[in-house]
């Protein structure tokens, strides 16, 4: 496995969702302290599904193509579905990450369930 | 220095198919068979708890212990009385704060650092400085990355009790003129405290024609294992100040409401100390002084001029610090322009290059350069010119893969 998958590499060259939504019913920001690492998320929710998402941050490749990736997964989703999503799903769709650099890839992760709290939509179960 | 790759065994593995190309001992050194058999030859044969035993064992393991405190002392020209064993350079300026800290800071005075510290001669002081009611200042850089001499003159005030800086800066690689440092905090009456974590692994450091009055460096990053560290002090002065850790070992009369202290080094060292670490930097030491200092620095300044000069040819990347290999220790710091040091570190560790990346420890100096973050190239006795080369050919892969 290398760790700079051409997805890597395509996301962060070229990123999805990019930039900042007028008026998101939620916007939120996670840092990865250690590496300066700090993305903000925002989601335009209609009936229960992701209408928008946009994302603006800056960081490593691995956190910035997370992000990007992210965006693309969660858009047209809905809440609970999104309640439900595991970090593993994430980590999968990236093609697999590096332990040293497990942090960097979950930075989006973190910021998404921080939004899905903001919003009141608790996880039922703790994920792993 | 071509036989000397071969007495550290570490460095025979391979990474992914490829050599190991080791170029992070500014964080931590790889030890040498001399020094692991050294600590074994300890465990298996004279292990014992020192200055207690009356048996042969205890006896054979103070005298090791002892030596070993006499070793490093004649390494850094110093007497075995006023070199104080520790657990590294964190704890050595910690107690220090404290001991120095109660007997020589009070409401108002004024501690002086710079902004080139590592957090482990920073922290401790912002602390004192809270716990007393002092003020701390900072001494800034010029623009090469070199102490602010002139700054450093404006901020010493006759209410400058103490002033704490380092030697040799872990990021800039900047060499500190601490005799002139020195006289001039003397001038004002200050102590002087160096933190020589990054000095005396890799350079002929002769504290007392340094004029400093304390000064505090890691076993573990001059070939030592963990868990050892000097703190060197004045005789007069470790004399004066009180102990910041008590227990066994280091008082001479206790009764049930009061003791008395030990003489130094003693008097500083608390509890059962780290017998085979510093046995282990007893023979870092005699390692080192069979190479040479002045030839460890010769090779360390090739080795960085080569850093320097394949890292400025490049145009994508910013390096950190002075110009002049002869300025700097063994590290060089740099960005790949637009490339998080992260993602160059990993790159490169698929490649086998082992370099640090992050603030190391010295998030102010970060700030101010207005990073967040910088890779970090450290090199030392076992690194080669092919090492050097390897990493460079190998930066312009990670450039070609992520930038441009
Ligand atoms: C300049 C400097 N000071 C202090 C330290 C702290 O040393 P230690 O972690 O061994 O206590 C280091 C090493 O990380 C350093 O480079």
């Amino acid at each position: 496995m290398s760790p700079y998958e051409d997805l890597i590499i395509d996301h962060w060259r070229n990123p999805r969702n990019k930039g900042t939504l007028a008026d998101p019913d939620v916007d939120v920001t996670e840092a990865n302290v250690p590496c300066g690492d700090v993305l903000r998320l925002q989601l335009k929710v209609r009936d229960g599904t992701v209408q928008d998402v946009r994302f603006n941050g800056r960081g490593c490749a691995i956190s910035m193509a997370s992000a990007s990736l992210l965006t693309e997964m969660v858009k047209g989703k809905k809440l609970d579905e999104l309640r439900e999503m595991r970090e593993e799903e994430l980590l999968e769709a990236l093609g697999g990450v590096i332990k040293p650099r497990l942090s960097c890839a979950l930075l989006s992760y973190r910021t998404l369930k921080k939004a899905l709290e903001a919003l009141g939509v608790h996880a039922r179960r703790a994920s792993s | 220095m071509r036989t000397v790759r071969t007495d550290f065994p570490i460095l025979d593995q391979r990474i992914n198919g490829r050599s190991l190309v080791y170029l992070d001992s500014a964080a931590t050194s790889q030890k040498p068979r001399q020094v692991i058999e050294a600590v074994a030859r300890f465990y298996r044969e004279t292990n014992a708890n020192v200055h207690r035993g009356l048996y042969g064992l205890s006896v054979g393991a103070t005298e090791l212990y002892e030596g070993a405190r006499k070793k490093v002392a004649a390494f850094i020209g110093v007497d075995p009385e006023e070199v104080i064993f520790t657990r590294g350079t964190t704890e050595s300026l910690n107690a220090l704060s404290y001991s120095l800290g109660e007997a020589w800071v009070g409401p108002g005075d004024e501690i002086l650092v710079t902004v080139m510290e590592h957090h482990a001669n920073l922290v401790p002081w912002q602390e004192l400085a809270k716990r007393k009611g002092a003020v701390l200042q900072a001494v800034g850089i010029t623009p090469e990355g070199e102490l602010d001499l002139e700054d450093f003159r404006r901020k010493l005030s006759p209410r400058t009790r103490i002033v704490a800086v380092t030697h040799v800066s872990n990021v800039l690689g900047t060499v500190n003129p601490i005799s002139e440092i020195a006289e001039m905090a003397h001038e004002v009456g200050a102590k002087v405290v160096v933190d020589a974590a990054q000095a005396v692994p890799h350079m002929s450091v002769r504290v007392k024609e340094q004029g400093c009055d304390f000064l505090a460096f890691s076993g573990h990053k001059m070939l030592a294992p963990t868990g050892i560290g000097v703190l060197w002090g004045r005789k007069e002065l470790l004399e004066e100040i009180p102990p910041f850790l008590t227990g066994g070992e280091m008082i001479r009369e206790v009764w049930i409401d009061r003791a008395t202290w030990n003489d130094p080094p003693y008097k500083f060292e608390a509890g059962t100390p780290p017998v085979a670490q510093a046995v282990g930097l007893g023979a870092a030491v005699e390692y080192l002084e069979g190479l040479g200092m002045e030839e460890v620095r010769r090779h360390e300044e090739e080795l960085v001029a080569k850093v320097l000069e394949g890292l400025l040819a490049r145009d994508y990347v910013d390096v950190y610090g002075p110009r002049d290999p002869a300025r700097r220790g063994g590290v060089v710091a740099f960005n790949l322009k637009g490339i998080h040091p992260h993602d160059v570190a990993t790159l490169l560790d698929q490649e086998g290059i082992a370099i640090r990346a992050g603030h190391h420890c010295a998030q102010p100096l970060h700030r101010l350069l207005g990073i967040a973050a910088s890779c970090r190239v450290s090199v030392y006795v076992y690194n080669t010119p092919d090492d050097i080369e390897a990493f460079l050919a190998a930066l312009d892969r990670v450039w070609e893969a992520l930038g441009g």
